[in-house]
């Protein structure tokens, strides 16, 4: 009884976001319904007892592609409004095709019979007593380790290959050499000034760059010995 | 589960991630020091899969027995010697990096994959695996207008043909229930069994791996990738994938598929003879080296085809000897095509070459070899191929598809005379730059190798048979 509540309630809010998402007019608010949906979707999975299922929707969906999704909206800057505008115009034309597809279907699902036989291989011959999160990394893990240690290998090649085919060290990009940092000493780019006695010495007076005079205070900061934030 | 029964294929992907490592590591351009581990992780790889037994693991997705021994010394061969040519061009093109030997490297544990594919899955993940790489390095000179075209056409028209092998792949699932050789030969033991849905498929996946070999109806790319792709890369290109692809027919129709040879056989041929025709006459008209050793690779493919086409052990045993002739030939083909360098700058037409033998004698009478060969002149390896093939085809009454490959063959070697001609009778262009010691190695192994097959044919053909009794069971 209640398992059916919560697979309508579930199933209702998802139709509902669902809709919402080809909707909104706001993008922003369509990916967010467009999480909403994900969640209740992996909330229908929980009730069907496919718990790996629904945790990887929420994941691998909402925690990489939705945020993804959200990114690319807020940045492309995508003027929707305008897309619309033939809204108006393509809506006979749409509205047949969509008529037509729709007739299809009916007919195709009208005819469809299901062979006699198959009512006993309708389900996958699964053990009951092994949970769906241990079958699917026996399945990965063990049966499929070549299959999926060879796919690894496939997107380590498309890796290496946006990388060779994009990376490009420009002679202009800046780049910070830890090691060079450290190691600077102050006589290397600092000269020892003679000051008159008794004068006093004024603050930036004892250690000077050595050629081009920097900004004042920073040849003072220099001089305490530490010179190495150039 | 047999994890030893992978061994070689495991060291060598291991092998190439250290290879990566190792270059991303090291301080200094770690072009050569790469290609030398890829080049020793080859070999090593090698001597593993000579010592490989007999198995099937994996849960039955991959098997090592005889034939894929066979293909993958195979494919060894020829990626080493394609590091090797790689080493000097590199270099002068300024594409010296060391991600170049870790792709061949990586594209090399795929064919070694396809080899021993014995499920449709691992089929199709070698395939990619091999493929990817490919595309890759077809557009690693990235400065270069034609070899970054070369790679998105390669590219393109690659994701079209495996979009028609999955789709094949998931008809012969859909109606015959497994994706597993040794489940489909089982239950695929007549003609008559295999539903519409069987047959569509398997024409599919024999549409997607004849893009592979870049047999005719699906060679279109083959020209401008040739052309366009760096030169090692084309060498490389044109040896090994051709081979894996090959092997993989073989392996697929003569294993799973073999009792619907009615069925494919057809297919077969009319490729096969549109392949050798195209090769012969398309390849009359060329003035770019590289584009003529396009048409004559999408030829020699469709000779190989002949041996398929016959449907039995001694066909499939043609197409194995043919597959280590074309290899060594090609492979020291290229080496002397790499050798074209005026000026430090890489030339690339068949004039360029007039009067070569009176500039350097030595490179003329290799590359004079090779050219006889291809057109399958005796003694050289290339006539003992193309003997074997239509040995088997007259065998099996084949008697049309064998005379359109002879006369093919004699329409094919016009053009490569035509070459012979250019070098030792016309009047002698500016000589080449000295050759770097890599190209000519890896041209005297192929030249000697081509010109002495007869004298130790009889192991090769003994271990062939040995490969092709195991596909027929």
């Amino acid at each position: 009884m209640i398992a059916t509540l919560a697979f309508y309630l579930f199933a209702g809010i998802l139709l509902v976001s669902a809709a919402m998402v080809v909707s909104a007019r706001n993008p922003v608010h369509a990916v967010l319904f467009l999480i909403l949906s994900f969640f209740n979707a992996a909330a229908l999975f929980l009730l069907a007892g496919a718990e790996f299922l629904a945790m990887i929707l929420v994941i691998v969906y909402v925690g990489a592609v939705a945020v993804l999704f959200l990114f690319v909206v807020m940045m492309l800057d995508i003027n929707f409004t305008q897309l619309r505008e033939g809204f108006q115009r393509y809506l006979p034309v749409g509205a047949t095709i969509g008529v037509v597809l729709l007739a299809e279907l009916v007919i195709v699902f009208g005819g469809w019979r299901i062979a006699p036989g198959s009512d006993a291989h309708r389900f996958a011959p699964i053990d009951v007593a092994v949970e769906n999160t241990r079958q699917i990394g026996n399945i990965l893990y063990t049966d499929y380790i070549l299959l999926f240690q060879a796919s690894g290998l496939i997107l380590l090649v498309a890796m290496i290959g946006a990388i060779v085919l994009t990376l490009r060290d420009r002679k202009t990009s800046l780049h910070q050499v830890v090691s060079k940092q450290v190691a600077r000493m102050p006589a290397d780019t600092l000269v020892m000034v003679d000051v008159i006695r008794g004068a006093g010495v004024p603050a930036d007076h004892y250690l000077r760059p050595k050629v081009a005079p920097v900004a004042a205070p920073e040849a003072a900061h220099d001089s305490h010995g530490h010179g190495g934030h150039h | 589960m047999n994890w030893i029964s992978a061994l070689p294929e495991l060291v060598l992907a291991c092998a190439g991630m250290a290879i990566l490592v190792f270059g991303v590591l090291a301080p200094k351009n770690a072009f050569r020091l790469a290609s030398m581990f890829t080049i020793a992780a080859f070999l090593i790889t090698a001597m593993l899969v000579m010592g490989g037994t007999t198995s099937l693991g994996y849960s039955g997705l991959f098997s090592s027995d005889a034939f894929s021994q066979f293909v993958k010394l195979l494919i060894l061969a020829a990626a080493t010697l394609g590091v090797i040519v790689s080493l000097d061009y590199s270099e002068h093109e300024n594409m010296q990096r060391f991600e170049f030997p870790v792709l061949i490297l990586l594209s090399t544990v795929g064919m070694m994959l396809m080899a021993s594919a014995a499920n449709l899955m691992s089929l199709y993940l070698g395939v990619e695996l091999m493929s990817l790489s490919i595309y890759v390095l077809a557009a690693f000179a990235r400065d270069n207008l034609r070899s970054a075209e070369a790679g998105l056409k390669y590219f393109v028209l690659g994701a079209l043909a495996s979009g028609l092998l999955l789709y094949g792949i998931s008809l012969v699932y859909g109606f015959s229930g497994s994706m597993n050789f040794a489940d489909l030969s089982a239950e695929l033991t007549s003609a008559s069994q295999a539903s519409t849905g069987v047959t569509i498929g398997v024409v599919f996946i024999v549409a997607g791996l004849a893009f592979k070999v870049s047999a005719v109806p699906f060679h279109m790319w083959t020209p401008d990738v040739y052309e366009g792709a760096p030169t090692p890369v084309t060498a490389f290109m044109g040896t090994a994938p051709k081979v894996a692809a090959m092997a993989l027919l073989v392996r697929l129709l003569s294993g799973p598929f073999a009792h619907l040879l009615a069925q494919w056989q057809q297919l077969i041929v009319l490729v096969a003879i549109a392949s050798m025709l195209l090769g012969s006459l398309a390849a009359i008209g060329q003035k770019n080296i590289k584009r003529l050793m396009a048409y004559s690779s999408i030829g020699h493919m469709g000779y190989a085809l002949v041996g398929l086409a016959a449907g039995t052990p001694l066909g499939v045993k043609g197409v194995l000897i043919y597959l280590v002739t074309y290899v060594f030939m090609n492979v020291g083909t290229f080496a002397c095509i790499l050798a074209m360098r005026r000026r430090g700058r890489a030339v690339e037409g068949i004039a360029d070459l007039a009067g070569l033998a009176k500039t350097d004698l030595g490179m003329a009478l290799w590359l004079a070899i090779f050219m006889f060969s291809m057109a399958g002149i005796p003694p050289f390896s290339g006539f003992w191929g193309k003997l074997f093939i239509f040995q088997a085809a007259v065998t099996q009454g084949m008697w049309v598809l064998a005379v359109i490959g002879v006369l093919t063959s004699v329409i094919g070697a016009y053009y490569y005379i035509r070459i012979i001609k250019v070098m030792f009778f016309d009047d002698a262009a500016e000589a080449f730059d000295a050759r770097p010691a890599s190209l000519s190695f890896v041209a005297v192994a192929g030249g000697l190798f081509t010109t002495g097959f007869f004298l130790f044919a009889a192991p090769v053909e003994a271990a062939a048979l040995a490969a092709a009794k195991v596909i027929f069971g």
